[in-house]
This record gives structure tokens, sequence and C-alpha cells, in this order.
């Protein structure tokens, strides 16, 4: 390394004679950090996105690299949030790929005391079960005059703030059918 | 909002910036008030009287905007001569039945109807929280009024609202809420002089709200205000509501909720909609004004949608199906019932209710007590591990061997792993495409719904039970695609759309639907969001290219409107109320109304257009009649029907409070939804004995770092780290008071639960001088719980639960407590503990604080005495 480029490559020298007198940009970086490249340019597909925190809407731009998501970021298109998100927003990416997130099924079976496995299509089968057999022991078909109440008050289910329109529109159409009405969510409470 | 909803709060500051003056009123001084021109602390629960204090000072001195007032008010509406107010009676309006504590609404009728239009008696009403139905419309009434349009009748609507908040004067105010004089002169005097033509001002509140035994007329001392200010259907007014999840918005619209359909369409009450016909009628109240006239049509469509082929005409479009109500089937009654052994199975979809809900402890034991529980989430949440970690284990109320709940653990797809709509705080849709697959079983609840549907539907496949029909003649037939047969999102949304059964042309507006079976529409107020066949929700058109209005940005119901009522940013004969205040205007070179958003009005109803005498439905809504989907068009002052604890606001006290009522001899809302359980024991509050064992406010709500009970933040190590311990705020007065020591511990005691914190000393919560004494609050953090990366004991647990009678809400933001320096104790100890509170304040044997104390005078400062 001569002389010339050892002194050009001082951070300070490169502050004093460059376009980056306050020393927060160009002139700070050191060969690492201008050899690094940043994860949203090597994305494979970008995923135009919602934030799934509360309910301003601000939109996000999903990364993907290999199958995976690789970056979360504010969409800078969106007139709602103008590319900003705010510490949970911005947390995103660690909330879908936290290692905390349970990806099989984990079954407890009634005075248990620990979680056992369970196969997906052999969980939704034994849902199945329950839900007609709590349907059917508790089915009420008319009132004390007689009147239709096509109904189970044994089955009930709580939560869609959280979920698409058309999941919510799946769940009341699917629950109003077996004649399950206590179906209830966030707006609730 | 800079707490909770930051990134919306950059639109609050751009304001300011370019000369908005901005108050913050909470309890606790947030990084709102940080950033606020002026900050009010205040009681939690006394909300009304402030406002009802901003709306004698804008009477008082007529600051109302006069025009706006009498053209698209009720101002001018004459109301009967029965009605009786507060004013008269201590605090009840007329029509109070003691029996059942509700009121009979006809005395609080217009002048010359002979009687509001609701085939339900109040009772039924609070059952089945029948306001949720009025979230997209009024409730009924006539439309032909009295009126007076000087104002000057005594029973004209304005007399009476003036009449009915005399006394809430800025001393009372004071007296009330804590809040200096001079603070509220500041805060009064900033709202009226930002009215008019030129000028508007916003009302911006967040869920908390909603939150309390009286939450429902909170909103609407809100609404009163910004009515008379005109400050309602213009650019730089409205009432905003800040909600809490991405779709808690499309989650009301197309309800998981047990006593509505798609669309504000009631669910139907087995005693007053045996039928199609009764159903529709109750809903389109034959001869009434506005666009639910057509309730017959968006009530045949949904059914199409739901029974296809099968719903025709001869069958009533298979109206049969629909499971009634007989009352009250609310997320409460239901954990009651479970704690009861009534319930069989659960399903929890992304919610925590052992940590978000309130009285936590009989969330828990009522979980404890199920046949079976499917838990779909991201992550282990405390609802699916109650029964291995709760608190009533250690207690010894739950014991793993003797808990007979059979739990499934099903893991959800997160919202980068599937594709669907988002509806946000605005009424706006949102598509998301899909990112990623999801992990292992992970899958969403549209794939987890549709398939369960299918199951079902061939297990029954040979049933002959007339039970089982509703089931398999089910329009069930969305297609699937990939690995996992993943249904398509797109084809439910076509569906909620609607379309020509005919040809498959989806409907581009409401309008275009038909009562004859036709057409098929899943959710009356989302059509036009597929219109062409093209996802309209989808549409990403930069904000930087377009107006502010940003119309193609996603997709807002009602067609695509982003300003409801907007007809009233004109004035009645049609043209702006200012240059500086253009939005929605009448063209009369084109005969048709246009502007920057889609009009909310008839396209080309001139602003002259008068009503026949006898003219129903749209046809009745005058020109100059902005609040089209109400039965007089006007915006409500005053409620003549439809709100159950009166037709105006009043101040009650919070159920638990260390205060007796200063306003009137009635302490709490005479209304309330009440749970008699022997699980629910509340605090006693004057005229009560006791009070004082009880002697402290506490309110809880969010931090920036998390979200609700923390399922999705306290699993997030970025969010746990920020925000890693439960604590409570409480101010160097009540420190020393209770010799509570900064970054020690303390408890803090109700008659359900004792939980503990992390002291945080800090004058962001002050005591306050309420009716000559010094009342003290703290204020908790909401997200805790025994899972995830941080953990702590549960705010929620504190709550006793009682409703508002409206909605069915519960009373989750204010409560009183004791305050205690240390830890809380454990095991049996801390069993003891709150029974020894129970025992002090006589609340051993249950009694529930009575509904109607206008008979106590006791008061010291009984006014009415």
């Amino acid at each position: 390394m001569g002389v010339r480029s050892w002194f050009e490559g001082w951070p300070v020298y490169r502050q004093l004679t460059g376009t980056d007198p306050l020393g927060r940009g160009a002139a700070a970086k050191s060969d690492g950090s201008r050899a690094l490249t940043a994860r949203t340019d090597t994305a494979d597909s970008v995923a135009r996105s919602v934030c799934p925190y509360c309910a301003v809407g601000c939109g996000q731009r999903v990364f993907v690299k290999d199958g995976r998501v690789s970056q979360i970021e504010g969409d800078p298109d969106s007139p709602i949030s103008r590319g900003r998100l705010c510490p949970k927003g911005s947390a995103s990416k660690s909330l879908v790929t936290s290692p905390l997130r349970q990806t099989t099924v984990r079954y407890r079976r009634p005075y248990g005391t620990e979680w056992e496995d369970l196969d997906l299509d052999t969980a939704l089968n034994m849902i199945a079960d329950r839900v007609l057999a709590a349907r059917d022991e508790t089915w009420e078909d008319v009132d004390a005059e007689g009147r239709p109440l096509n109904r189970t008050l044994g089955i009930s289910s709580l939560g869609g703030a959280t979920l698409d329109n058309e999941e919510n529109y799946l769940i009341k159409k699917l629950f109003t059918a077996m004649g399950a009405l206590q179906i209830e969510n966030q707006a609730r409470i | 909002m800079a707490e909770a909803h930051p990134v919306g709060f950059q639109w609050v500051m751009e304001a300011k910036r370019r000369g908005a003056k901005v108050f913050h009123v909470d309890p606790r001084f947030t990084r709102t008030s940080a950033l606020a021109d002026s900050y009010l602390p205040i009681r939690a629960g006394t909300d009304i009287a402030l406002l009802g204090g901003v709306v004698r000072y804008i009477l008082d001195n007529e600051l109302d905007f006069r025009e706006y007032v009498v053209a698209y008010t009720n101002a001018a509406t004459i109301v009967t001569e029965e009605y009786a107010d507060t004013e008269d009676i201590h605090g009840l309006f007329s029509g109070f039945n003691d029996d059942n504590a509700t009121y009979d609404q006809a005395s609080w009728r217009y002048q010359g109807h002979s009687q509001n239009q609701t085939t339900r008696d109040s009772e039924t009403q609070r059952e089945t929280a029948a306001g949720l139905e009025n979230e997209s419309h009024g409730a009924p009434v006539g439309g032909e009024t009295e009126r007076d349009e000087t104002l000057q009748h005594p029973r004209c609507v304005y007399q009476i609202l003036k009449r009915h908040f005399a006394r809430y004067t800025p001393e009372m105010v004071e007296r009330v809420c804590g809040i200096p004089q001079e603070k509220f002169f500041e805060l009064a005097r900033a709202w009226t002089e930002n009215s008019g033509r030129d000028r508007t001002g916003m009302l911006v509140y967040s869920v908390g709200w909603t939150q309390h035994s009286v939450g429902v007329q909170y909103i609407r001392t809100g609404a009163i205000i910004q009515l008379l200010l005109g400050n309602v259907g213009r650019p730089g007014g409205g009432v905003m509501a800040l909600r809490g999840h991405a779709s808690i918005q499309g989650s009301t619209d197309i309800p998981t909720l047990f006593n509505l359909l798609p669309g504000y369409l009631p669910m139907p009450h087995h005693a007053n909609h045996p039928t199609l016909d009764e159903w529709v009628d109750s809903i389109a109240h034959p001869g009434q004004k506005g666009f639910w006239g057509n309730a017959r049509t968006y009530g045949v469509n949904l059914l199409k949608a739901y029974w296809g082929d099968a719903a025709t005409a001869d069958n009533d479009y298979c109206y049969g199906y629909l499971p009634r109500m007989t009352g009250d089937h609310g997320t409460y009654q239901q954990v009651l019932d479970m704690i009861d052994g009534k319930l069989k199975g659960y399903f929890l979809l992304g919610q925590n209710p052992a940590v978000g809900s309130a009285h936590g402890r009989a969330q828990r034991l009522g979980m404890a007590n199920l046949d079976w529980l499917v838990v779909r989430d991201l992550f282990m949440i405390e609802s699916a591990t109650f029964w291995q970690n709760a608190p009533e284990i250690e207690t010894g109320e739950i014991a793993p061997e003797r808990c007979r709940t059979e739990v499934f653990f099903l893991p959800a797809a997160s919202h980068v792993e599937k594709e669907g709509t988002f509806t946000q705080t605005q009424r706006l849709l949102q598509w998301r495409e899909k990112a990623v697959e999801p992990p292992g079983d992970a899958r969403s609840e549209l794939w987890f719904f549709y398939h369960l549907g299918r199951v079902i539907r061939e297990r029954l496949a040979t049933s002959t039970k007339p039970r089982d029909r509703a089931l398999l003649d089910l329009a069930w037939d969305y297609p699937t695609h990939g690995p996992t047969d993943e249904p398509s999102a797109e084809a439910v949304l076509r569906e909620i759309n609607g379309y020509d059964v005919a040809t498959g042309r989806p409907l581009a507006s409401f309008t275009e639907m038909k009562d004859d079976g036709s057409t098929v529409g899943g959710c009356w107020i989302y059509t036009g969001v597929y219109a062409d066949g093209v996802n309209q929700a989808a549409r990403r058109k930069p904000g930087s290219e377009q107006s502010l209005v940003a119309p193609e940005w996603g997709w807002a119901w009602p067609a695509n409107r982003r300003i409801l009522y907007n007809r009233a940013s004109a004035d009645p004969d049609g043209n702006p109320w200012s240059e500086r205040k253009r939005y929605v205007w009448w063209d009369a070179d084109k005969s048709e109304w246009t502007g920057y958003d889609v009009p909310d009005f008839e396209k080309t109803k001139p602003p002259s257009y008068r009503p026949a005498h006898d003219a129903s439905g749209v046809a009745g809504i005058a020109g100059d009649d902005p609040f089209i989907l109400q039965g007089d068009g006007k915006g409500w002052l005053y409620a003549p029907t439809g709100v159950l604890d009166g037709p105006m606001p009043t101040h009650y006290e919070p159920v638990e409070s260390p205060v007796r009522n200063p306003l009137y001899r009635q302490q709490a809302n005479p209304t309330r939804k009440v749970y008699t359980h022997p699980i629910n024991t509340l605090n006693p509050s004057p005229p009560q004995e006791h009070s004082q064992v009880f002697p402290y406010v506490f309110t809880v709500s969010r931090l920036t770092e998390h979200h609700t009970a923390g399922g999705m933040s306290r699993t997030v190590s970025p969010l746990a780290e920020l925000q890693p311990e439960m604590f409570v705020e409480v101010s160097p007065e009540l420190a020393a008071l209770r010799g509570l020591s900064h970054l020690g511990w303390a408890h803090l005691v109700t008659s359900r639960a004792a939980v503990e914190a992390k002291v945080l000393v800090t004058d962001r919560v002050t005591p306050l001088r309420v009716d000559g004494r010094i009342i003290h609050q703290v204020w908790l953090p909401y997200h805790f719980g025994y899972e995830g990366l941080v953990t702590g004991d549960s705010a929620n647990d504190l709550f006793g639960i009682t409703l508002d009678p409206n909605v069915l809400i519960q009373e989750s933001k204010v409560g009183t407590c004791d305050v205690r320096p240390g830890r809380r104790p454990r095991g049996q100890d801390l069993v003891d503990l709150v029974v020894d509170y129970r025992r002090r304040s006589g609340n051993l044997v249950h009694r529930y604080p009575p509904m109607v104390t206008t008979d106590v005078a006791d008061s010291s400062s009984d006014q009415e005495a």
C-alpha cells in the first residue's frame, strides 16, 4: 500500500476533501462496509404487503431470498405511511421469522401433563368429529313456542381482527351454516 | 396516538407544522402529550363531563356553525312533550323501567311520530348489542318531522341540548375531571375557533374510549360537538376512531360477531324475526327514508351467497337455515357459561383472552372447564398453556391432572404467508400479496375453515337430518391450488363483492344488486371492491402520483368513498363552503355532484330536490340532506331512538369509582349490562359503603413496543428487549404516601386479583383535585402474561366484567384498586389476600352496586337536593 492510498484511506482526509464534510456517509465508510450489499438489492422477489399490527394499515415491502423473508421495509408508495414503520412494524421480519413460532401441531389430551405431537390431517379430522358431536349434543331445533332456533350453544369461537376479510367471511359462513352463533372477536373488547 | 399509532401520528405532526393546534387529553402524559401544544390530564372515566362542558360552551356562546347546524342536523326538530330530561329526574331520562333497568324509548321520539319504529324492546336490544347494527346506518326513525328553524321552540333539539348540558360548567368540569378551568377554556376556545366555512377541527380517539360502561355515549358526545361545529363530512373534520388490529374494521364489516351478519345485517332473533319478511321489514322499516329501504336486496344477496342454487324465492332464499339469537351470546356470557359447564368446544383464532380480556382468571377457569379447545396462532400463547402455566396452577385452582380440556394447537400462517385483504381503520381495504409459503404445519384460516367445512360436509353427505341441510346446501366450492390445496382468497373476495348469477359478471356497485335471486353478494357494503373483475384492493398507484385523497390506492367501502357523508362538505345549495375547504360540490352545468372524492350522494340528485310527501327509501332523501342513511337525513345531536342509555350523553361515574357523582344523584350508567355471577365480584363505589378499601383509580393502555395481549410482541426479540418488564407508573406523591420506591416492586389489589409490577415513579401521572379532594391514579400496560420472551402479571386480571349496554364492550379502562409496596403473595396466600379485601369491602357475599341511586341524596355536593 503506497503512502498516497494509505493517506486517502484515512477517513478524516476523506471527510475534509470529499463531499461528506459531516462524516456521516461516504467519508466514514470502511472497506468492509463499502463491500456490503443491502439485502433489499439481492432479493429474488418483493411482495406488496400491509403491516399486521395496528389498524393504520402501513404499506410493507416483503423481500424474499431463497424462499425466505430476508427483509421487511416500509412501502414509500403508500399514501398512508409514506414508507414509515413504527418499532412493531419494523420488527415484522423478526415476527415472521421468530424461532419461537410454532410450526407443528401440538396436542394436549384431557388430564395430560405434557404436549404431544399430532399429524395435521389427524388433528383436522379429530376437530371435525368434536364439532359434529358437540353440535349434536347441544342442538336446539325450536324454542318453547315452536319458533325455529336452528342452533348450537355448545360451540364458540373468538378472534378475527388479525385475520383477512376473506377468512372472516368463510369463518362466519361455515359457523352460521352449522348453527354456531357464539362467534366473537376483538371488536367486542 | 403517538404511542399506539405512531405512523398515523405523522399526519398530526404535518398538520401541526401547518399551524394546527394539537390538544391531548389523557390520564397519563404520553409521547402524544410530549408533541401536543397542550396536554390536559383527566380523571379516567370522566370524558363526557369534559366534552359536555365543551357542548355547553358552544351553546351558551352561540358558537355553533349555525347554517350547517340548521340545515344538516336535527337541531330544529321538535321532540314530543312526553320527554323528560336528566335535569328533571336526578340523572335519569323519562321511560326508565326499574324491573329490567332499561328505557322505554317512546317518550324520546320526535313530535308527531306515533312511535319509534323499533320492533325489539330495549332489553332485547341490549342483550343482542343492537347498537352495532347502526355502524353503517342510523337507528330507524320516520322522515317527516316538525321543525323550528329559528331554534327557539322550547322542545326543539337545540333547546333540549342546551338545558341538558346547562350544568356542565367550567367549574363542574374542574370538579369532576380534575382539569383546571384555564386548561378547559384553552381547549374550548381553540375547538370553537376552528369552525365555520373556512375552518374545521378533527377529533381522534383510540378504542380505549369504547371500553367504558358509557363508551358509546363518549363517542356520541364527541359527535355532537363535531356536528355543532360543522366538522362532519368535511375535509379536516370528523371523528376518527383509531382501531387496534390490522383488520378489526374488516372483522366488524364481515363480522365474526354473534349479533351481526355481513354488512351490518342483524343476526335473526327468534321472537322478532321468524320469517324473511319480518327480518327485512325490521331493517328496512317500510316507508322510511334512506338507503336501508333496500334491505331486502342486501339480505337476499347474502343468502344467495351462502346457499347458492339451493336459495330460491320459493324457500325464502333459505332464510330458515339461519340460527336465531334468544339473548346475549357474547364473549363474556360465553366465558361464564364455560365456568358453569355449559360450553363444550372453543376456537381461538389469533386472540388471547387469558391476557387480553377483562377478568383473566375467569377466562382461564372457563377454558379449564371445556371438552375441547382449538388454538390457532403463530405462537404458544397463554390461552393455549393455561393448563400448564396459568397463575391458577400456583393457587391450586387449576391442576393439569384434574383439567379435562383437550387442547389442539394448530400453527397459523403469518401475514406474509397468505394473500388476502385487511380493512384498516378508515374502511380502506388493502390486498396483501403472498411472499413465502407458511412453515411446516402452519396454514391460513382460509385453509383451515375451508377444509374443516369440506370434511364436515363429507361426514354428513348421507345425512337426512333437517339440521344438516344448511351445511349440505352451503355454497362451498372454492377453487384450491398448490401443494396444500390452499383455497383461492380472490375467489372468496369475488363472492364478497357479488356477481350476476347468469353471466358471472362481478357487480360494480350495490345499486346493481337485485332482490330476485339473480345476483349474489356476500357483503353489500363491499360491492365494488372487485368491480370489472379487477381486484381494486390491490391497487398501488403511488401516493406521490395522486391527489391527497389518493383514490387509486386500495379501495374503501362504500363505493371507494374516503370521507363519509361528504355531501356536507358543500353548503345546502351545493357550493363549497369555502375555497379552502372545497371537497365535493354540485356542478350545475353538468347537473351532477363532483369533487375530489366519490360523492356520498345520488350523483344526479340536485340540491333543490324535495321529496314528495309519501316518498320512501332513497327517494325520500332531500337534495340538502347529507346523512343519507338516517331516516330523517340529518346528523343526530339528539338520538330519538336506538341509543339504549339515553338520547343524549350524560356523565355517570365508572362502575368502580372512588367518587360520588358530582353531577347527579344517579351514580353509574343505570342501563349497563351486569353479570351477577359468583366469579364476577365488583368493588363497592359510593353511595355504597366501603369504597375507601379501594381508594385509587387505575387505568391501562398500550406501549409503542408491544401489541395487545403480547402474542405478536413479547415473542419478538427486538420488541421484548425494548420493553422487557411489567411496570406500574405512580406519581411521586402516591409513592410517598404508599411507601413505594422507584424500580422497587408494588402490587395492586382488586376484588378479583392482585397483580405485581415494577414501580416507575414519574410525574407522567399526576394527582388530581376532584370534588375537593385528591384522587391518585396509576397506569399499567396490559401486554404482559406468563408466556413469551418477557413475562409479567396481566393487568386485565384486575378488572371485573361490566359492559356498555349498546355494544356489550367491557369497562376495562378504569377501575378502583389498592396499591401496596412489595411483591404480591404466592399460592394460597394470594387467594387469602384477595378474599380479605372482599371481606373488608363487605363483598364476601356478593353485592352488586345498585342500578339506580336517585333516591340517595347523601352526596356532599348534591346540587339537586
